[in-house]
């Protein structure tokens, strides 16, 4: 069964089209990242796929359920970047208050634990770091043992050592298995926690994929190997092959399957020498998320 | 460890997964609610210190004892303690605003906990709030040398106390209505002037004519009535229809902005 299935979601505030005809399904134990620029439509359509707003057109599901039918039965739960937390209360107590309103809830201390606050449960909320904090968001949301967690922006405001540890302990729960989709704007979190990256511009899905299909499609990759006197017509004629230069007995080939041209300088050539590198995520992401890529963009 | 993550890895995917009974609402929650009310340090001054040292300023000062006998004590308690169940039920019920304001209805939303409970169990939050205002002004009452029937001990606080559910309602309608971490900064002094209409500070008898026509029409005078009843009689049903009448109004109130307010957009 489908994690998330997205059909069509469009939501428009005003004359701003924020989320543009979306669809995007999620298979059970995937991590997804949600990656886009501020103000691209990654936070509308969470809070779409969440029940938190209502799409104007198209339908969300969340393991075949309506979002709201889902939150309530705790398949899906949630760390959202804006949601707030009482000051008053201690972390085991807002945990216990929250656990309270399942019909099964895990253990406090459990969670406490998977989140790595165990230590400081009973310190007051206002006295938390903000790092802190996240990872008491997270653990209220390890409560319901969720089939779906989705995060947004979870690490927005927290420094380098904070971001490194809460993203060690979600990834340690995603290998449990649970199906994770997170939105974020550091290429870097996509790139190292996530198996998938899903490109949202303006509101549409630009690109799909692997990361290293993702880095593939903007700037694709480049084989470099040592071969005097090169045939630039016959490489070029390689499937997927955006551009062959000749500098002395280096020849550089940039193009979308570098396997195909690795194959066919070692196979049928004399090049020696070869590298293939890729250019990094950093690069796809500006590439793929300014205005000249909107129309190439490719989908998987 | 290995154990912790078999167990999670078959529920996750295995249990099938209930909807909460009474839409989340739940007595753990309710008093962990209060719980954490009570250790504000503020919100304990308004409904429990403040009230408790007015009393001992007018109600114990030697003017009060020599112009009015222990009545006078009595009916200064009584006010007092209704005063503080109004402040505390108040504070209850506008406790959504901080809430809104805060983001944690926002996160509420993402548990089973559906919007009427969350609304039923604000309401008997502050009912509890109200309960233990009046509990302890009594308790001071009874300390300081306040002595009554049985029956007047009871009938006056729990008309006090089941009045005090007019600003339940009036709380939850300001609450969904200001969107402010510092409601009560706003909502206290009015609160001192109802007080006032109310016959809590000075005896309605003291008002002009005009002033007591006024406060016939306030949302305290009802509830001051009825609380006081027991003590120097003067009930009328004119004053538990004002009581209903004032809650509806600020019920309905506090309905049409939550039905506002939990409309998604």
């Amino acid at each position: 069964m489908l994690a998330v299935d997205l059909q069509n979601l469009t939501k428009r505030f005003g004359p701003v089209t924020a989320v543009n005809d979306l669809t995007l399904q999620i298979e059970s134990g995937e991590i997804v990242a949600f990656l886009g620029p501020n103000g691209a439509g990654k936070t509308t359509t969470i809070d779409m796929l969440l029940g938190l707003a209502r799409p104007d057109a198209g339908t969300a599901r969340v393991y075949g359920k309506s979002p709201d039918e889902a939150i309530a039965r705790g398949e899906v739960s949630a760390v959202m970047q804006n949601g707030g937390l009482l000051k008053d209360f201690t972390v085991a107590e807002t945990v216990a208050y929250t656990a309270s309103l399942y019909s099964q809830a895990r253990p406090v201390g459990e969670v406490l634990e998977r989140a790595g606050i165990a230590e400081i449960g009973d310190r007051r909320v206002a006295k938390c770091s903000g790092g802190e904090q996240q990872r008491l968001r997270f653990a209220m949301a390890l409560l319901s043992d969720p089939r779906l967690l989705v995060l947004d922006e979870p690490t927005t405001g927290m420094d380098v050592e904070g971001r490194r540890g809460f993203w060690t302990k979600i990834r340690e729960d995603a290998e449990r298995g649970r199906t994770v989709m997170f939105a974020t704007h550091y290429l870097d979190e996509a790139d190292a926690y996530a198996d998938r990256i899903v490109l949202i511009r303006q509101g549409s899905i630009v690109a799909d994929g692997t990361t290293a299909e993702i880095k593939n499609l903007a700037s694709g990759r480049v084989v470099r190997a040592t071969l005097p006197d090169a045939d630039a017509a016959a490489l070029r004629a390689l499937g997927g092959v955006t551009n062959v230069e000749l500098r002395g007995d280096t020849v550089l080939v940039q193009c979308s399957d570098s396997d195909v041209v690795a194959r066919y300088l070692l196979t049928e050539t004399a090049a020696s020498d070869l590298e293939i590198s890729s250019k990094n995520l950093e690069a796809a992401f500006v590439a793929l998320t300014t205005d000249s890529a909107a129309e190439n963009g490719a989908s998987r | 460890m290995t154990a912790t993550v078999e167990m999670s890895r078959g529920d996750a995917q295995a249990h099938e997964r209930q909807v909460p009974p009474l839409g989340g609402f739940n007595l753990t929650a309710l008093k962990l609610e209060v719980r954490r009310v009570l250790r504000n340090r503020r919100t304990v001054m308004f409904i429990l210190v403040f009230p408790s040292v007015f009393f001992f300023m007018f109600g114990l000062s030697a003017k009060a004892q020599a112009q009015g006998g222990p009545a006078a004590v009595a009916y200064i308690m009584i006010s007092m303690a209704v005063y503080g169940a109004m402040v505390g039920t108040t504070a209850g019920g506008a406790a959504v605003a901080v809430e809104r304001s805060l983001g944690w209805s926002r996160q509420l939303r993402l548990t089973p906990l559906r919007p009427g409970a969350y609304v039923a169990m604000k309401v008997l939050t502050a009912m509890t709030l109200g309960l233990i205002a009046i509990v302890t002004e009594y308790a001071v009452g009874a300390a300081t040398g306040v002595r009554l029937a049985p029956h007047v001990w009871i009938m006056s606080g729990l008309a006090g106390w089941l009045g005090s559910f007019v600003f339940a309602a009036f709380g939850l309608f300001m609450g969904f209505l200001l969107p402010s971490e510092n409601v009560m900064q706003f909502v206290g002094p009015v609160l001192a002037i109802l007080a006032m209409f109310g016959g809590l500070f000075i005896p309605l008898s003291a008002l002009s004519p005009t002033m007591r026509t006024v406060a016939h029409f306030s949302p305290v005078w009802g509830v001051g009535v009825m609380a006081r009843a027991p003590l120097i009689g003067g009930f009328t049903s004119g004053a538990v229809l004002s009581v209903i009448g004032w809650t509806l109004a600020f019920g309905m109130g506090a309905m049409a902005l939550f039905r506002r307010d939990t409309a998604r957009v």
